[in-house]
């Protein structure tokens, strides 16, 4: 929650105004008191619709103590012509005697569409030189996010946002050629992810990947993607042949091939109340199968072994939520995971090929 | 023969390497310290899916309640004292299972009615799990509780499973009480399965400390004795004792901190780079360093040891009572509330470079730090009026209240004439990180049930800090009061400056 915060606003102003204008927010806040000191972490280049822009904000109020340290907002809006900005300074507590208080910057400049091919020119003097600078465009401007590549070094997406999965693939691919791609739809899966890799750890069980024969991945109707990137993520790290999965009705089947035997898959859309993943089965060629669901204080766990009692057990997890998420996002902007762009271009191959 | 363990290929890129499925047990689990700490920290765990994908929970103590009861001991516990306010689904699911096994610890039956109950968790899931006995009790018990294990044959592993023995500090309150209670520990458990906590070393700044050391090329040309002229670390509260009269007239500062925290402190500044960093190698070279610090002797103690004990006085603008005039304090206590110490690394990197320690009770304030003050520059050029001068650089590392970096510099005052006044370069930990330290606990919980013991101490590192200590402490013991005074509120005693070499002084609290 902000307690203190110093606004500068321009009309028809320029990116050096803006920059200026920071600058003295800053040594203002720090002479007021010397316990203000700026969060430098990473900068995050939002490009939104200005009608939109109000929702994006909650958003990034959102993400709890994940915030970005400078924020630069790219409003565009159909009509506007010239630059106007508005930049914030605020904070989320006093600094107490012998404490600090950290300060975030958010610059929001409202541009009209003919900014957006050389948007670069508009935000380099604005980002923090040294710091990564992620760029996140969720109305689309495809256009503007080409112009900022050279600015980045990681791209924000959420390939479930777009209802054309084709391009949000062929999308996600492009940009993690050269860039870092924090993709939302592969975060969800995390705790899905960990618990299959956990329940083949320790190491009797190890030797049970190569005898995997079934995989069904459940997921949120509008979140294929997210189904998808597991199954590219198990391809890829077990060494499975990808081929193009057949569709029948809403779901999608197929075989892809083991060093072993075939592995029987299927993606099936389940109703349920968040996006992404709704539960996975693995089936082993020796009659045992895990299944993992959505469930109360976690994921529900159920595994099945020929000849003795089932067991159903609860994973521990709390829900991240949404915003949870978009926090998640931007923390690992910071961090690299090197199993994302090998499972997405499974995913590509498994949609496609 | 050698077993291959096969690689497990879907933990890339996982920031969370998976936890075998384990049964956390706790003795002394109705104590503060379960309440406080490792309730909240294990719910925490358990919010972030942190956990084991199996994890049950048993609590053992000496009062007698249902497991029922026990579980709203938890609850209340966790909705107090968690970081977090806890989820209730998250809670729930957490404690739905938990057991309660009542007894005192010298009773065998204890130790039956615990081995049916892990069996009964190992029937449920239909393998062996892990097991993790967590003794956060009065340290007497550690040798009964641990001797108990192992006589109801709990101390050994079923099949690939693992047993682990975590012990909480003190371990020990003299050199030959650490080395009686290893010989009884290590009788019953081999040492890759005990985990001796000292709570300091799960927190994020001081495993920053190595990160900083080894993970940057400019420290090193200077870290030694060339350049250094001493480096003094520093573990101020502005606290009293509280309610902790009962232990903490019978420890005193010297075992509170310096005994533990402090001199692992040292470890990771005077330590050498480890080759890898795995639990051996880390510890390996700190347990070097220990080795490298001559301990005492009785002549010695006067010239480079200093205690002291808080009087009234005012902090923060209160009138404080003093020591003696604490709640449960015996009026003729000599316990040292402030102590102090100069010690010696006597090894190619270290000889002659002083390193100071010091910790107390109700000082100015609160700061945990280490400054390392390098040696003043050999001539120079601008010794001009009107200026507070160069100072030796200072590299000041703060572990609390603010986590970061300070670089003590000289810079030139804007103006016509070359005057030089001291400046700071600042890193603030909290600037740079989006992500919330997690607490010290809840790191050495996870470390402990995974098996890694690199941030937890060995039994000679255990041994050897006492080794250090132990001469001090009877030395103490044998002195006879009144001690040197200090004002609370204040610096310390005077005194304290007796300890210190030519030419250094103590820096500010």
């Amino acid at each position: 929650m902000t307690v203190r915060d110093q606004v500068w606003t321009a009309d028809d102003t320029s990116p050096s105004e803006i920059d200026a204008a920071i600058r003295k927010l800053l040594i203002d806040f720090h002479a007021e008191n010397e316990g203000y000191w700026p969060a430098r972490v990473l900068n995050l280049v939002c490009v939104v619709d200005r009608e939109w822009s109000g929702e994006i904000a909650n958003r990034l109020r959102g993400v709890g103590r994940y915030h970005a340290s400078r924020t630069i907002v790219c409003a565009v809006d159909g009509r506007r012509t010239t630059l106007r900005a508005k930049a914030t300074i605020a904070t989320d507590s006093e600094p107490k005697p012998g404490e600090f208080a950290l300060l975030r910057e958010t610059i929001v400049v409202e541009c009209g569409p003919r900014h957006l091919e050389h948007l670069d020119t508009i935000v380099d003097p604005l980002v923090v030189t040294d710091l990564a600078t992620v760029v996140w465009s969720p109305h689309g401007h495809w256009d503007a996010l080409d112009s900022l590549r050279r600015l980045a070094q990681v791209v924000l997406l959420d390939s479930v946002d777009d209802p054309d999965i084709d391009a949000a693939l062929h999308r996600a691919c492009s940009f993690s050629d050269g860039l870092y791609v924090v993709d939302l739809a592969w975060l969800r899966s995390t705790p899905w992810r960990e618990r299959v890799a956990a329940a083949f750890d320790p190491p009797a069980l190890r030797h049970d990947l190569s005898i995997i024969s079934e995989v069904n991945i459940r997921y949120h109707p509008d979140s294929l993607v997210a189904g998808l990137l597991l199954l590219g993520w198990l391809a890829t790290q077990l060494g499975w042949e990808t081929t193009r999965l057949m569709t029948r009705g809403d779901a999608f089947s197929g075989k892809l091939k083991a060093r072993r035997q075939d592995v029987q898959v299927t993606l099936e859309p389940q109703p349920i109340g968040v996006r992404g993943l709704a539960g996975v089965t693995i089936q082993k060629a020796n009659g045992e199968s895990l299944s993992l669901d959505r469930g109360e204080g976690g994921l529900r766990a159920v595994r099945r072994r020929p000849s003795r009692p089932e067991h159903a057990w609860t994973i521990l997890g709390a829900s991240r939520g949404e915003s949870g998420i978009l926090g998640e996002g931007i923390r690992q902007a910071l961090l690299r995971d090197p199993t994302y762009r090998p499972a997405l271009v499974a995913a590509d191959a498994m949609l496609h090929r | 023969m050698t077993t291959v363990v096969q690689d497990n290929p879907l933990t890339e890129g996982l920031e969370r390497v998976p936890v075998h499925p384990t049964t956390l047990v706790i003795f002394g689990a109705t104590g503060d310290l379960a309440k406080r700490k490792l309730l909240p920290a294990i719910y925490n765990l358990a919010h972030e899916g942190a956990l084991p994908d199996t994890f049950y929970l048993v609590g053992c103590s000496r009062s007698d309640m249902p497991h029922g009861d026990y579980r709203q001991l938890a609850v209340d516990a966790i909705n107090e004292f968690s970081r977090r306010e806890p989820d209730p689904k998250v809670l729930d699911a957490l404690l739905e299972d938990v057991r309660y096994v009542p007894g005192t610890f010298d009773d065998e039956s204890v130790y039956a009615r615990l081995g049916e109950t892990l069996d009964e968790f190992d029937e449920r899931v239909g393998e062996p799990l892990n097991r993790a006995f967590y003794l956060s009790t009065a340290p007497e018990f550690f040798p009964v509780i641990v001797e108990a294990l192992g006589r109801a044959g709990l101390n050994d592993v079923k099949g690939e499973t693992e047993v682990r023995c975590i012990i909480e500090k003190p371990f020990g309150t003299t050199l030959a009480e650490a080395r009686e209670l290893n010989k009884r520990v290590l009788a019953v458990f081999r040492e890759k399965q005990i985990f001796r906590i000292d709570h300091y070393l799960g927190k994020e700044t001081v495993q920053n400390m190595m990160a900083f050391r080894f993970a940057n090329s400019m420290f090193e040309p200077v870290w030694n004795r060339n350049t250094i002229a001493n480096v003094q670390i520093t573990a101020a509260e502005d606290i009293g004792i509280g309610t902790r009269a009962g232990y903490y007239d019978s420890a005193g500062a010297l075992r509170d901190l310096v005994q533990n925290h402090m001199l692992q402190l040292l470890c990771h500044i005077a330590m050498e780079p480890p080759v890898r960093f795995t639990a051996d190698e880390v510890r390996d070279e700190k347990a070097k360093v220990l080795h490298a610090i001559p301990p005492p002797t009785e002549d010695d103690i006067l010239d480079m040891a200093v205690r002291g004990q808080y009087t009234s006085g005012v902090v923060g603008g209160e009138e404080v009572v003093g020591y003696l005039e604490e709640q449960d304090v015996p009026e003729d206590s000599n316990t040292e509330t402030y102590v102090a110490l100069r010690l010696f690394v006597d090894n190619w990197r270290w000889a002659g470079v002083p390193f100071y320690l010091r910790t107390g009770k109700r000082l100015a304030r609160k700061v945990t730090e280490i400054a390392v003050t390098l040696k003043p520059v050999p001539h120079l050029a601008f010794q001009q009026e009107g200026s507070i001068g160069v100072r030796p650089n200072q590299l000041i590392l703060t572990l609390q209240p603010n986590e970061g970096v300070s670089l003590a510099l000289a810079a030139k005052i804007p103006g016509t004439r070359m005057r030089i006044r001291p400046v700071n370069m600042e890193f603030l930990y909290g600037t740079s990180f989006l992500s919330q330290s997690p607490e010290a606990y809840e790191r050495l919980i996870m470390d402990a049930m995974r098996g890694d013991a690199t941030l937890f101490t060995r039994n000679d590192e255990v041994e050897a800090q006492w080794e250090i200590c132990d001469p001090i402490v009877r030395a103490f013991e044998s002195t006879p009061g009144p001690l040197p005074q200090y004002e609370a509120g204040t610096q310390g005693p005077e005194e304290a400056s007796s300890i210190l070499l030519p030419g250094d002084e103590w820096r500010a609290i």
